[in-house]
């Protein structure tokens, strides 16, 4: 049990890190969510067009995974005061940290890229710190 | 046009990984990063499955050839040094990955899930980061 969720995993892993290294091989650009999405708004069409078209194919995957039995959780949980709190810094936090898990994460430390690897420690301590607070302190 | 085509691969097989991997469950991203308490270690896996993937490939392909497959440049990142707002901005988005366990990717990828909690989520996320485009801008 314990076993096929880690394989499982790896392999959900490693469809993530082809669909990144195909949009670096195809388009020769970094699959950085956060950046992508916030780009999409401020380039035109002609130029950024690639952006919208990867943000579509990542919002209907899911739809046809499903039809292989891997399916969004039902529910997503925290208030909504909760989600929205975390949501404005997840936005601002990765403006201005330049990236997110997936441009610092798995591009930036494929890179060997130090700015990424001190991103993503940072990242990765400021959210354990932030769930022991929340589930062990408050 | 074909530029648009290939991104949609692209996503469409990093949106398959997000979910086939639970990348896309917010209690499983909780879970691994409750490393004081009922650890989860399955996330790690996930992590580990793309970094076999994109790892080689950019350091003896892309770092190389610092083209694409088409024959055009990469858009590689230049910046080397750490900055404040770099430091600030992992601190930040840490925080809120903490509180919610969701990042961009799957924050995005839950969409078509259609709930309220996800419409909140993004839209707060759009306006975090607009925010901080303004900020930008201005200065």
């Amino acid at each position: 049990m314990q076993t096929s969720m880690f394989v499982q995993a790896f392999i959900g892993g490693m469809l993530i890190g082809t669909g990144a290294i195909l949009l670096m091989l195809f388009n020769g650009r970094i699959a950085g969510i956060s950046g992508i999405t916030a780009s999409a708004f401020t380039t035109r069409m002609a130029e950024g067009g690639w952006r919208w078209a990867f943000l579509t194919g990542l919002i209907i995957a899911p739809l046809l995974t499903a039809q292989a039995g891997f399916t969004l959780p039902e529910k997503i949980p925290g208030s909504l005061l909760t989600l929205t709190l975390a949501g404005v810094l997840v936005g601002a936090g990765t403006r201005l940290g330049s990236g997110c898990t997936s441009g610092h994460g798995i591009c930036g430390l494929s890179r060997l890229s130090f700015r990424s690897l001190i991103a993503t420690f940072i990242f990765m301590a400021s959210a354990v710190v932030t769930v022991s607070l929340v589930r062990y302190v408050f | 046009m074909k530029q648009m085509i290939t991104a949609l691969i692209a996503g469409l097989v990093f949106g398959a990984g997000l979910t086939i991997s639970t990348m896309v469950d917010p209690l499983k991203v909780l879970a691994f990063l409750d490393i004081f308490g009922n650890w989860d270690p399955t996330l790690a896996f996930v992590m580990g499955g793309a970094l076999t993937v994109y790892l080689p490939i950019y350091q003896f392909y892309v770092r190389r050839a610092q083209r694409t497959l088409f024959n055009e440049p990469c858009h590689l990142p230049q910046k080397k040094k750490l900055d404040g707002p770099l430091l600030l901005g992992a601190v930040l988005f840490g925080v809120g990955w903490g509180l919610s366990g969701i990042c961009p990717g799957p924050g995005l990828a839950n969409l078509s899930q259609g709930s309220t909690e996800i419409l909140v989520f993004i839209v707060a996320l759009l306006i975090g980061m607009i925010s901080v485009n303004r900020a930008k801008r201005a200065q």
